[in-house]
Formats: C-alpha cells, sequence, structure tokens
C-alpha cells in the first residue's frame, strides 16, 4: 500500500504545481496582487510613532527606563561579552595584526567569523570588505582595529531604531507581542521587560497566552506577582488568541500604558501553530495595533535562526529581536544575518538568569565587547 | 536561500562532464561545496574541516574519478561518512542491575529537559518499566510545576518535595529521590535538573553534585536541534563538568538541519540515542543516524513526508482519491483535488514539501519565488464553484466561468486555466496510477501484497474505461470484480506496514517522471 502513497504524494504534487505554475503564469501578466511581506527598515516607525511622552530626553536612549541604570547595564553586558566573547574579537586582531596577511590568514578569520555563527554568506562579505580596504588603503590603511570594527558596525547597522514601542496611539496601551521558537526564553524575556517597564513607572498587564505548555501560565504568574503586575490568564489549551483578546480589553478597559503578551513557543515550520500565532495578532488588532512584535532568539541557535526570523516576519511581522542566553559561551553570530537580510534589529539582549539581567541592544557596545575593548 | 548539497555539487560537476578523471581542483571544489554545504547545517567548524579532509581523502583515492556520475558518488562518500559518524556506536539505554536505574539529563536553558523527561517516562513506561520522574529543577520558575503537570499526563509519579522558584537544595532532592523509588518499588529514576550554561562554574558544579549524589547509570545531554557552532564549545563544557553517556536531540520537528548531531557525536564521541520530534509526549524515538544523515546534507527526504504524511493524512479520505486516480470508483474531480490540496496544506509549506522529494533540486528556484496564496486562490475558485461544476469541469461555460471569476476574485483566464491545467494534471496522474506505475521508477521492491496490487491494476485496464458499462451483466461483473479487489486488499491499509526497509529502498530508487519537467518551463 506504500506504493499508493507515494504515488498519491507525487500526484499531488503533480497537480498542485501543474496548477500553480499555471496561475503564476498567466497572473504575472495581469499583475497579480502578492502583497509580500516587507520588512520593515525602521520598524520602531511602522504602526504608530511612539508619542512624545514615550521618547526619551536623550534620543539615542532606548524608550526603557531600567531599574538599574544604563551605564551599569552596559557595564555588565561588556563584562559578559568580554569573557565569552572577547576571544573572537582578540583572535581576529591578532590576525589582523601580522605584518603580511596571507590566505592562510584570511581563511583564519573566515573561520573565526563563521564560529561565531555569523554564517557563510555574511562572513563572506566581511572579509571580502575588509580585504578590498586593507589592500586599497595599503599601508596608510588606519590600524585594523578600527577597519573590522567599523565592518562589523556596518553589519550591524547602529541607524536602526532599537527603540521599544511601548506606548500606544491616543491613550491607548502600548502592546508587546513577544512570540519564538519553543525554550528561546519568552516568558523570561516577558518577565524581564515587565520588570524595566514596572521601574519605569508604568502601568502593566501581561497576558498569558502560552496556554498549551504545561506551567508556562504559573511561570509568567511567578514573574508578575514579583513585581505586582497582573496576570490575564485562560485555563490551560483554551484559545491563546482569546486569552490574548481579553488581556489587551483589560488593559485598554483599565488604562494601562503596557500590555505584554506571551505567546506559546512554536517551531516555525508547524503551519498550523504559526496561523494560530497570526489570529492571536489579528485578534488582538481588533481592539489596538500592536506596537511592537518581539522574536525572541536563542544565542545558542545556528543557521535556522534566519529561517524563524524569516517565517516569523512573514506571518507577524518582527519589529525587533531579543537576543537572550548571550551570557553562555555562544556568540549569537546569527542576528548579524538576520539584521542584514530582514533589517530587524536587535532591541534587548538577555545576559543571564537574573531579573534584571535584560539590556538595551547598544551595536557599539557590543561590537567593542566582541573586540575586548 | 539554502541550495542543498547535491546543487551545489551538481553544479560544480556540470562542466566535468566528459572529462577523464576529476583533477586536484575539481576535487577542492567540491570540498568547498560540502564545507559551505555542512556549515550551512551548523556543523562546527573543527568538525567540518577534519570531516572534509576525510572526504577529500576518499575522493582522491578511489571511485570517483572513474565513475560516470562524479557528484553521485561524492555524495554517496559524505553520506557513507556521515552515517559512520553519527551511527557507528549505537546503543540501548544501561540498566542497573540491582536497585533503581538513574537517569540524569542536563543541558542548557530552554534545551527541552523537562518536556523529555516526562516523554522519556512514557517512553520507559511502554517498556515495562517504573519511572520516576524526580523535579531538581529548583531554578526556573515553576518548573517543579510544569513536570509535576507533565508527569501526570503521562501517568507517572513526579517526586517534587521542593515548590522550586529558586528555594530547596537540587542535590537533597535527587538523593532522596533514589531512597523514594527503592521504597516505592520504582526501578528507573529520572533527574531533571536545572538548564545552566556551559560557562557557569558554580551551576556546572551543583550539576557534578547532583550526579555523585545519585551515581546515575544514565546521563543524557539534552541538546536542541537548532543550536549553532557553539554545540561543541557546550557540548565539550558539559562533558568536562558532568560527563554524559548519551546525547538527546530535540526539536528535530523544525526545520534545523541540525549538524549539531554530527558535531557533538565526533567531537565527544558520544552517540546520539534519542530524538525527540514534537509536542506530543509520545513523539519521541531511537535515533535513526541514516536519515540524520541526509537531512543534514537536506537531500530530498522521502521517508520523513511519507511519515508525515501518514500522520496527518486523513487515510480513508487518501485511499479514496488514490483509487479515483487509478480508475476505481468515479472520476477524480475538482471536489477530490481540493481535499487533498488542503490535507497537503497541513503538511507544511507547499514550497518545503516539493523540496522534500527527490529530483526538485533543478526547480528549486521556482520553488522559492513561489507564493503560497496561489493556493488560497486557487482555493477560492474552486470553492466558487457548485457542486456540479466541481464533479464535472466540462460543464463551466462562458458565463458559468465569469461567475466564477467574480466569486472567486480572479480573472476569467486565471479559471480557464486551472480547468485545463486540471484536465492535463489527471490525465498524466491517471497515466501514472494505471499504466503499470510510475515512469522512472524502476521495479518497486518487493512489497507485501504486490500480487494482489498487479490484479487491481489489470481489472481497469480490461475494462477500457473508467465508466460503468452499459450493459447491465457486464456492469454486474465489473461490480464485482471491484468488490473481489476490495475484499482482497487489507482491510486496513496502514494496518500492515510495509517493512522499514524496503520502504528505504523503494524511496531511494524513486524518481520523478521524466516528463515532469516540462509542466515547469
Amino acid at each position: 500500500m506504500a506504493l499508493e502513497w507515494i504515488l498519491l504524494i507525487v500526484g499531488i504534487a503533480v497537480v498542485g504545481l501543474l496548477v500553480l505554475v499555471g496561475l503564476l503564469r498567466s497572473g504575472r501578466g495581469d499583475k497579480v496582487d502578492t502583497p509580500t511581506v516587507q520588512p520593515t527598515q525602521a520598524p520602531g516607525t511602522d504602526l504608530l510613532e511612539p508619542p512624545e511622552s514615550v521618547t526619551e530626553p536623550e534620543p539615542s536612549a532606548p524608550t526603557l527606563e531600567r531599574p538599574e541604570g544604563r551605564e551599569s547595564r552596559l557595564v555588565r553586558l561588556r563584562q559578559r561579552l568580554s569573557g565569552s566573547q572577547g576571544a573572537l574579537g582578540r583572535g581576529l586582531l591578532a590576525l589582523l595584526s601580522r605584518d603580511r596577511l596571507d590566505s592562510d590568514t584570511w581563511e583564519d578569520i573566515e573561520d573565526t567569523l563563521l564560529t561565531a555563527d555569523i554564517g557563510v554568506a555574511p562572513t563572506q562579505e566581511l572579509v571580502d570588505r575588509l580585504r578590498s580596504r586593507l589592500r586599497v588603503e595599503g599601508g596608510e590603511a588606519p590600524d585594523p582595529r578600527t577597519v573590522l570594527r567599523e565592518e562589523l558596525l556596518t553589519l550591524l547597522n547602529p541607524e536602526a531604531d532599537r527603540r521599544l514601542a511601548v506606548s500606544g496611539a491616543d491613550g491607548q496601551p502600548g502592546i508587546v507581542l513577544v512570540v519564538g521558537v519553543n525554550g528561546a526564553g519568552k516568558t523570561t524575556t516577558v518577565g524581564k521587560i515587565a520588570r524595566i517597564l514596572v521601574a519605569e513607572d508604568r502601568t502593566v498587564l501581561l497576558g498569558a497566552a502560552d496556554t498549551f505548555r504545561a506551567a508556562a501560565v504559573e511561570q509568567l504568574a511567578t514573574w508578575g506577582d514579583r513585581v505586582g503586575v497582573e496576570v490575564v490568564r485562560g485555563p490551560e489549551g483554551t484559545d491563546p488568541a482569546s486569552v490574548a483578546f481579553d488581556a489587551v480589553k483589560q488593559g485598554i478597559d483599565a488604562g494601562v500604558d503596557t500590555v505584554l503578551v506571551d505567546t506559546a513557543g512554536r517551531l516555525q515550520n508547524k503551519a498550523g501553530l504559526m496561523d494560530e500565532l497570526g489570529k492571536v495578532k489579528r485578534v488582538i488588532e481588533k481592539q489596538a495595533p500592536v506596537t511592537e512584535v518581539l522574536l525572541v532568539l536563542d544565542a545558542t541557535t545556528g543557521q535556522n535562526g534566519m529561517v524563524q526570523a524569516r517565517v516569523f516576519s512573514e506571518v507577524v511581522d518582527v519589529t525587533g529581536i531579543v537576543l537572550t542566553k548571550l551570557d553562555g559561551s555562544a556568540k549569537g553570530g546569527i542576528v548579524v544575518a538576520v539584521q542584514r537580510q530582514l533589517g530587524v534589529p536587535v532591541k534587548l539582549v538577555g545576559v543571564g538568569e537574573g531579573p534584571d539581567d535584560l539590556a538595551p541592544f547598544d551595536p557599539e557596545a557590543f561590537v567593542d565587547a566582541l573586540l575586548g575593548g | 536561500m539554502f541550495a542543498t548539497l547535491s546543487d551545489r555539487l551538481a553544479d560544480t560537476f556540470k562542466n566535468l562532464r566528459g572529462k577523464g578523471r576529476l583533477s586536484e581542483a575539481d576535487i577542492d571544489a567540491t570540498a568547498r561545496e560540502i564545507r559551505i554545504a555542512l556549515l550551512e547545517a551548523d556543523v562546527a567548524l573543527p568538525v567540518v574541516k577534519q570531516f572534509v579532509g576525510a572526504v577529500k581523502e576518499r575522493a582522491r583515492g578511489e571511485e570517483v574519478s572513474g565513475a560516470l556520475n562524479p557528484a553521485q558518488q561524492v555524495i554517496k562518500i559524505v553520506n557513507e561518512e556521515l552515517v559512520a559518524i553519527l551511527g557507528g556506536e549505537t546503543r540501548r539505554l544501561r540498566y542497573a542491575k540491582s536497585g533503581p536505574t538513574v537517569i540524569m539529563l542536563a543541558g542548557l536553558q530552554g534545551a527541552g529537559k523537562t518536556t523529555l523527561a516526562a516523554k522519556l517516562a512514557l517512553w520507559l513506561k511502554e517498556q515495562d518499566k517504573q519511572p520516576l520522574l524526580v523535579a531538581a529543577d529548583l531554578q526556573r520558575p515553576n518548573a517543579v510545576n510544569q513536570l509535576q503537570v507533565n508527569g501526570e499526563r503521562v501517568g507517572v509519579k513526579v517526586f517534587a518535595p521542593e515548590p522550586g522558584n529558586g528555594v530547596g537544595d537540587p542535590v537533597k532532592v535527587a538523593r532522596d529521590a533514589i531512597e523514594e523509588a527503592k521504597r516505592t518499588l520504582h526501578d528507573v529514576v529520572i533527574v531533571d535538573t536545572a538548564g545552566r550554561l556551559g560557562v557557569d562554574a558554580e551551576m556546572m558544579q551543583q550539576a557534578a553534585d547532583i550526579r555523585d549524589a545519585v551515581n546515575p547509570d544514565e546521563v543524557l545531554f539534552v541538546v536542541d536541534a537548532m543550536i549553532g557552532q557553539d554545540a561543541v564549545t557546550t557540548a565539550q563544557a558539559f562533558l568536562d563538568g558532568v560527563g554524559y553517556d548519551g546525547v538527546v536531540l530535540t526539536k528535530l520537528d523544525g526545520d534545523a538541519r541540525g549538524g549539531a548531531a554530527l558535531s557533538i557525536a565526533s567531537i565527544t564521541g558520544r552517540p546520539v540515542m534519542f530524538a525527540s520530534a514534537g509536542e506530543k509526549m509520545t513523539d519521541f524515538d531511537l535515533f535513526h543516524p541514516d536519515r540524520m544523515a541526509s537531512r543534514i546534507l537536506d537531500m530530498g527526504d522521502m521517508l520523513t513526508l511519507i511519515e508525515q504524511a501518514e500522520k496527518t493524512f486523513d487515510a480513508e479520505q487518501a485511499m479514496k482519491a488514490a483509487d479515483k486516480l487509478a480508475g476505481r470508483g468515479g472520476e477524480f474531480t475538482l471536489t477530490d483535488f481540493l481535499e487533498q490540496m488542503q490535507q497537503v496544506r497541513k503538511l507544511g509549506s507547499l514550497s518545503k514539501i516539493m523540496g522534500m522529494l527527490p529530483g526538485m533540486a533543478q526547480f528549486r528556484d521556482q520553488l522559492e519565488n513561489f507564493d503560497e496564496r496561489e493556493i488560497d486562490r486557487i482555493e477560492a475558485i474552486i470553492c466558487s464553484m457548485t457542486p456540479a461544476e466541481r464533479a464535472n469541469p466540462k460543464l463551466i461555460d462562458g458565463s458559468r466561468r465569469a461567475r466564477i471569476a467574480k466569486g472567486s476574485g480572479r480573472q476569467v483566464s486565471d479559471v480557464n486555466t486551472l480547468v485545463d491545467r486540471f484536465f492535463e494534471a489527471r490525465k498524466m496522474m491517471e497515466q501514472m496510477a494505471r499504466g503499470g506505475g510510475m515512469p522512472g521508477m524502476p521495479g518497486m521492491p518487493g512489497m507485501p501484497g504486490q500480487g494482489k496490487r498487479a490484479k487491481a491494476k489489470q481489472a481497469p485496464k480490461k475494462g477500457k474505461s473508467k465508466r460503468v458499462s452499459g450493459n447491465p451483466a457486464k456492469a454486474a461483473a465489473q461490480k464485482r470484480s471491484q468488490e473481489q479487489q476490495e475484499s482482497q486488499r487489507p482491510a486496513n491499509p496502514f494496518g500492515a506496514p510495509m517493512d522499514p526497509a524496503d520502504l528505504e529502498k523503494a524511496a531511494k530508487e524513486f524518481q520523478l517522471p521524466e516528463d515532469f519537467s516540462k509542466f515547469l518551463k
């Protein structure tokens, strides 16, 4: 009977393709409207401008105040990074400071970047740029460290808007939807963001739309209790969209500043689950626009992170990335590729298990930390 | 986005046809492609280097240069090497000779330890063991709670004396658990520990303390299939810090290529023992090295496709459609097509499914530019037809066409194309289904029920026509013969699954029909 199956699958595939390709071909003539999802270049500005009240006195600063000062956070971030990642920068610098850069050296540089999960294509791009710059500028080139820093920064696009849109327009609450694959650290991230917002004297409501995983709601509730934030929950197994809807509704009624919606982890290749996620967002938007969609990426993730970012962007239009578990030995280089291809900036980084170990992503500090400075 | 290794190699070898032998440069170019393919599959760099070196050595030495199709040969070598590393040492769980067997789980945060603990417990329970789950993750908020809920789901007792959330001593919990297991006569103890980073010395020490306290028979390192280059560092850190005997790969149901499996197996020499692929508690099984090899190389994976299809398809509906295609039980109509299309969609995106079929590499570009919403549009067109039109699309004349186009918001020409293509495709499928199997599918190896299939195939040929004969006597005879076929077939088509080895062989030999490509211009 397996023959039947193979036949059938192929048959279907054939029909599918024939018909589709036919349509496609005919469609190309009369310009079928294909609303493809455009990667947003400046995601902070797509849905709404964060109103005046959110914008910080200093324009480059993210819209968040932290329980802990910005400086100390960055210092800690730098420390963490220098422990785990400094090796990359130092190794590269050692390589680049050699007198002659032969092909072996270039290969070593390439390898070092590859080991950081930066990915084959961005690595190639970076190495090529370094190469031509050093060749063109010859002896007068600024020291390799500066060149490398600049090139890494270019890849990270420091101009991208990395503010979190946590306020809505017209007095509506800002709605932050947190999405990601299983085990990336969504619930923890939601808890940490809630702490930051509370420390900033904003009123927050959490929506526990992870109705699938056992005890996920309780996990979020524990975070909420610690800072005295209410959690809107539904019984396990209910439609997450309804929980999200209720959360936003309550948030609007209570006039809170921000509603954070935690969702269940889902692998991006599960069409059904991705549809569910799309529904969550659509349903929320019946009441108020979602101001921020954060994709949580685990720093240990390899090249699959790119696929994750792309698929999640297609479904819910991701506006920012939270890179978690950066305090480990993983380098999180995949975000370079993600930002390069999709233009979605990293907005926050998780650098530890402590409740305040969430820092705004600062590309310069990130690169400086990479380079051990 | 990602070209498969086969594509890359095919490209490299394109210009080599007719050459007597491969030059050193050719082999280097090949090696580079393999290197990129492995790196994109997240295989760690040191492993890639070592691996490519080995492949190069073999390629230089033997088979390849003289072979008719060097690309295939190289892929074969790569595949063999992969399987050798991944499956070099397969082994089963060691059970303790006396007293409870202790299995300890360790890994990074979010690797899936807690979920896996419950899956493993269920799996053991099915092997007639009496597992006890131990909640020694006292770090993450409500990890204990999660394990309790999961334990309840699989019907396994959970030993959780501490509430967790940072309270309690996991070492003591683990130690007490052994006593508890002895007292309550559980013969396997599964210790779920907190997630920890390889660089966190304090937490690693704690893991080592737990290990020393319970003296586990098996320590399993749980790792996420999506992990990147860091796999090596982490795996080594855990090996040094805790030490483990086997690896469990989780989240294999994602589309990560899982190069980590190769990295870890090759660096640490510890075998991957289990694979967990899905959110259901039963989605847990022993690890298949050969499938993993195909996956890392991103070769078309018919087996996975068939497996997925079996899981998600409505068997009855699918059989009905297959029968119709084979000329039994009426014509294959647009309704059937719609049903099938909806079922296929459940498997995931069409471009991905097509990508899983071997030999699709040449259409990769088209597949990538393919807009999934095209399917929605087709669905809209079909749904705008009346049932009668769906059953017999020949009915559709000018005014019907205009109505359908209006109803589905498409152009009249789209409706036209759909109907035309449908007829074309149906003809082709019927040929494939009836005309002695698939063109380009060399003799399907001995399958159970082969004889019966042959008979079933003959019957419609005899009739020459799919329609029921006008002669009542003949019609009755036809019906009888049909019923006969029906009764000859096993009652449940999936009741007697074929031997996996045969299936694998069949899948390997399977190729798309040659005239397929002409529809894809």
